[in-house]
């Protein structure tokens, strides 16, 4: 059985994105969309996984807004969706969103969003929490796993009370964290679609969804905002611990919360501090906010990334001046607690030991001194590209096509692994110059080749990923070819999102679910647009390099090379190798090879290794994928290869 | 259900490795068989772009009674399960005691940095002496020549399993690994698995 289905009390280790979609099914949802990006993909992908046995529509959607447009549709026809993205996700969705939340909504509909504070799986530590505030619907954050499911549930049921979209905010520490979860009841049944539209202008659920009259509706969508912070006073999800009259109150939610409690007993601080624990972040629940301010007259707001919660405590308790008096406040805005990168208990027990003036427990000082011995003796291990990464062979074939031409080309970088090019130690030559939002690469390097005129004459080159090109690409090539930007844009083909896990997508023949769906050629689009388009395989040296060189050499065209290799962690190539790969050590001449070492110092494969002893490259076998490629780069010809046995 | 009592109560452990030899597998097997012997547990992971090629580390926190946070607190790892021996020594400058037990797997993955020259990779025998001078109690083994003689070098994550098991530093033991391993592992590679738990509990 799976376990998402597990029966109701049941006591599960859930992910905190499975706890979210438990949730979810516990609310009855029917139509699910998103768009994969850590850490909010597993969401979908465990509901994809029950979804014929749920009857639920599951859909891995181009981008982030269509995904919210296609959930919107179900809760106008009365069922309950969610739509389910990264924090720079709604910011893709935030134009539809704006309006969205105008018109209002019927059916529940629950937009989650899973942030990524210290950016570890990002190239952004965006904020989302804002949007909810700028756009006037409610904002939810689960500060532990059994609230991810229960809260996520409720958001469904406060939806279709105040027939608005409802934000729920996880955060990395949270969805990719796991813990016990006690599973309620899955409803049985199905609700039946219904888009009822003819009815009077201003009916709410059979007139017409539009966001016209402005104003009066943005009128009526402050209402409902008003009766969703009524909700929120009275919300068992909003809750205190501590002592009655605390010398210092820590007003925290999500993740954060299980930080601060972690230093209140760290530092034995429970009978001196208390801890009010939203949920409920937007709009603030301002009665509940004033019962605790009167407690004490010092305030400590731990939150990641931006100071949103403390901000709105502090303009609501301007505003409650005369009944809470004059607050210290402590947090992000007087630098108690660091304004970037994530938290964790030793930063938060640090904040909190010097406002209270305690000392955590030092550790022994010959123990410290092992470690710091100890520390100097440990390489570092930087990300690099796996062992039988087609980027690593792209990229390499990029580099020498740039350094064949001589003129200092310029290439774009754009969101997947092979963002990693635009990192030094990743691969041992600087491939990729700039590096922005999804599709973002495609739309700089047209901008790029429009400054000729100005004096920047150089080859222009953008690269993206498959599952990027359907995602934000296309404007930009578009925009590309119209406009006559003579750029080279290449698409690293390797079948699949590989980086947040290998969802489906236009490109792909399959559902979320497994079912069969037409594909959406990228070839095609691009003779549809009129570029000059080549297709190969990055771990053909000689071929690739050929076609990149000549594409540089030619104006005046909008030319994409589509290199196709499956990644080598996908589930149809993992633990398979193509070639057995073996250093003939009588030609590796090593240090003497005029070559200095371009196997393993420029190539940069895990498993491409270099023994000290012997001074010859040496391949690990436990790790190599088998690709061949580094075949081809060795000037001596010492790396051979031979088909693998099957 | 009965409850085994903890020797200590969060009980911490660190599982850590470099992407791709199978961390997050082992963490949840692990948490698996704990939460099915009734204890509470939180586990705080990070992947996704942050495991390519990268130092990995599961934070498993095992008590009685409550949800903790999913980061253990610097200093504060009771048992550290590293899958690659430099990793153990890199979580134990940041995570260890004087009273931390270590069971480390002996085969080395080399940093791109060592590869490439610009770093030394310390001598078996010198990752050995740190690690007991970082440690209570420290085990080195090669659970990868073990799990490659199993015909998967993938399984030396379960071998670690097996050997933490037989190192008695939690309440687990075979019955609750073949119990987790029919929840949690496809039918055909339940034999596999079991015999490296197997070969990893004779290691120690």
């Amino acid at each position: 059985m799976n376990k998402l289905l597990s029966p109701a009390g049941a006591e599960v280790l859930f992910m905190g994105n499975e706890a979210i979609a438990r949730g979810a099914l516990e609310a009855g949802v029917n139509v699910v969309t998103g768009y994969p990006g850590t850490p909010s993909s597993e969401v979908i992908e465990r509901l994809s996984e029950v979804a014929r046995e749920k009857n639920l529509y599951v859909e891995w959607s181009t981008n982030e807004k269509v995904a919210l447009e296609v959930a919107a549709a179900a809760s106008f026809s009365g069922l309950r969706a969610m739509c389910v993205m990264k924090q720079n996700g709604v910011n893709v969705a935030s134009d539809f969103l704006l309006h969205l939340s105008s018109s209002g909504t019927r059916g529940g509909i629950v937009l989650v969003e899973c942030e990524d504070p210290g950016a570890l799986s990002s190239v952004n530590e965006g904020e989302s929490r804002y949007f909810a505030r700028m756009l006037e619907v409610p904002l939810l954050e689960p500060a532990n796993f059994q609230e991810a499911k229960d809260l996520t549930r409720w958001a469904f049921e406060l939806s279709e009370k105040i027939r608005n979209i409802v934000i729920l905010r996880s955060v990395t520490r949270m969805s990719h964290a796991s813990g016990n979860v006690i599973c309620g009841r899955v409803p049985q049944g199905r609700r039946t679609a219904r888009f009822i539209s003819d009815g009077p202008a201003m009916d709410p659920l059979r007139g017409p969804v539009v966001s016209t009259p402005v104003v009066v509706k943005h009128g009526l969508q402050q209402k409902k905002l008003a009766v969703a912070a009524q909700l929120f006073e009275k919300s068992p999800f909003n809750s205190y611990i501590g002592p009655g009259k605390p010398e210092l109150l820590i007003i925290t939610s999500s993740a954060c919360f299980l930080y601060s409690r972690e230093a209140v007993e760290w530092l034995g601080l429970q009978k001196r501090v208390g801890i009010l624990k939203l949920s409920c972040t937007w709009p603030l629940p301002e009665k509940l906010l004033k019962k605790y301010l009167r407690l004490t007259d010092r305030v400590m707001v731990v939150e990641e990334v931006l100071p949103f919660l403390e901000e709105n405590i502090k303009v609501a308790a301007m505003g409650m001046l005369k009944a809470v008096g004059v607050k210290t406040f402590y947090g992000k805005m007087d630098r108690t607690l660091p304004s970037v990168g994530e938290l964790n208990p030793e930063i938060v027990s640090a904040a909190l030991g010097k406002i209270m003036k305690v000392r955590p427990k030092a550790m022994s000082s010959a123990y410290v001194r092992e470690v710091e011995k100890a520390a100097t003796k440990i390489p570092p291990r930087e990300q690099t590209f796996c062992p039988g990464c087609p980027h690593r062979a792209s990229f390499w074939n990029i580099n020498t096509a740039l350094k064949l031409d001589g003129r200092e080309g310029i290439v774009c970088g754009d969101i997947g692994c092979y963002a990693m090019a635009s990192l030094w130690p990743a691969i041992g030559f600087h491939t990729v110059r700039t590096l922005h939002s999804m599709g973002s690469g495609t739309g700089i390097a047209s901008g790029f080749a429009k400054l000729a005129a100005f004096g920047l004459d150089k080859p222009v080159m953008a690269v993206c990923g498959d599952s990027t090109f359907y995602h934000a690409v296309i404007p930009a090539l578009i925009n590309a070819r119209h406009n006559r930007a003579d750029i080279t844009f290449i698409v690293l083909d390797n079948a699949g999102t590989a980086m947040t896990g290998f969802q489906p997508h236009p490109g792909i023949g399959e559902s979320a679910a497994g079912d069969p769906l037409p594909v959406v050629d990228i070839e095609a689009i691009c003779r549809g647009l009129g570029a000059k388009v080549a297709v190969s395989d990055p771990f053909d040296l000689e071929a690739t390099g050929k076609i990149l060189t000549s594409f540089m050499a030619e104006k005046g065209a909008l030319k994409v090379l589509i290199l196709k290799q499956v990644c080598a962690l996908s589930p149809e190539k993992k633990g398979k190798k193509q070639f057995q790969m073996k250093v003939n050590e009588e030609l590796c001449l090593g240090d003497r090879c005029g070559c200095n070492r371009l196997c393993t110092r420029i190539f940069r494969c895990p498993a491409l290794t270099w023994d000290k002893k012997k001074k010859k490259a040496v391949i690990d076998e436990v790790i190599c994928a088998g690709c061949g490629v580094c075949f081809s780069i060795c000037p001596q010809k010492a790396i051979e290869r031979s088909e693998a046995e099957p | 259900m009965k409850k085994i009592s903890l020797a200590k109560d969060p009980t911490n452990i660190i599982i850590t490795g470099v992407g791709g030899q199978g961390n997050v597998l082992a963490s949840r097997v692990l948490a698996g068989m704990l939460v099915n012997a009734g204890f509470v547990v939180t586990i705080g992971e990070t992947f996704g772009m942050s495991q390519r090629g990268g130092s990995v580390m599961s934070h498993l926190r095992i008590s009685s009674s409550s949800v903790l946070s999913p980061q253990i607190p610097q200093g504060r790892a009771d048992i550290v399960i590293a899958l690659e021996p430099v990793e153990a020594l890199r979580v134990l400058t940041r995570y260890g005691n004087p009273d931390v037990a270590v069971l480390a797997n002996a085969r080395a993955v080399y940093p791109m940095g060592v590869i490439t020259g610009e770093y030394d990779y310390p001598l078996p025998e010198e990752i050995e002496a740190m690690l007991k001078k970082l440690s209570a109690k420290s085990w080195m083994i090669d659970a990868t020549s073990a799990a490659v003689a199993l015909g998967n070098p993938v399984l030396s994550n379960i071998v670690m399993i097996g050997a933490l098991a037989g190192a008695s530093l939690l309440p687990i033991d075979r019955r609750a690994f073949e119990e987790e391993v029919t929840k949690s592992i496809p039918h055909d590679k339940r034999p596999i698995n079991l015999a490296a738990f197997d070969a990893g509990r004779k290691m120690i």
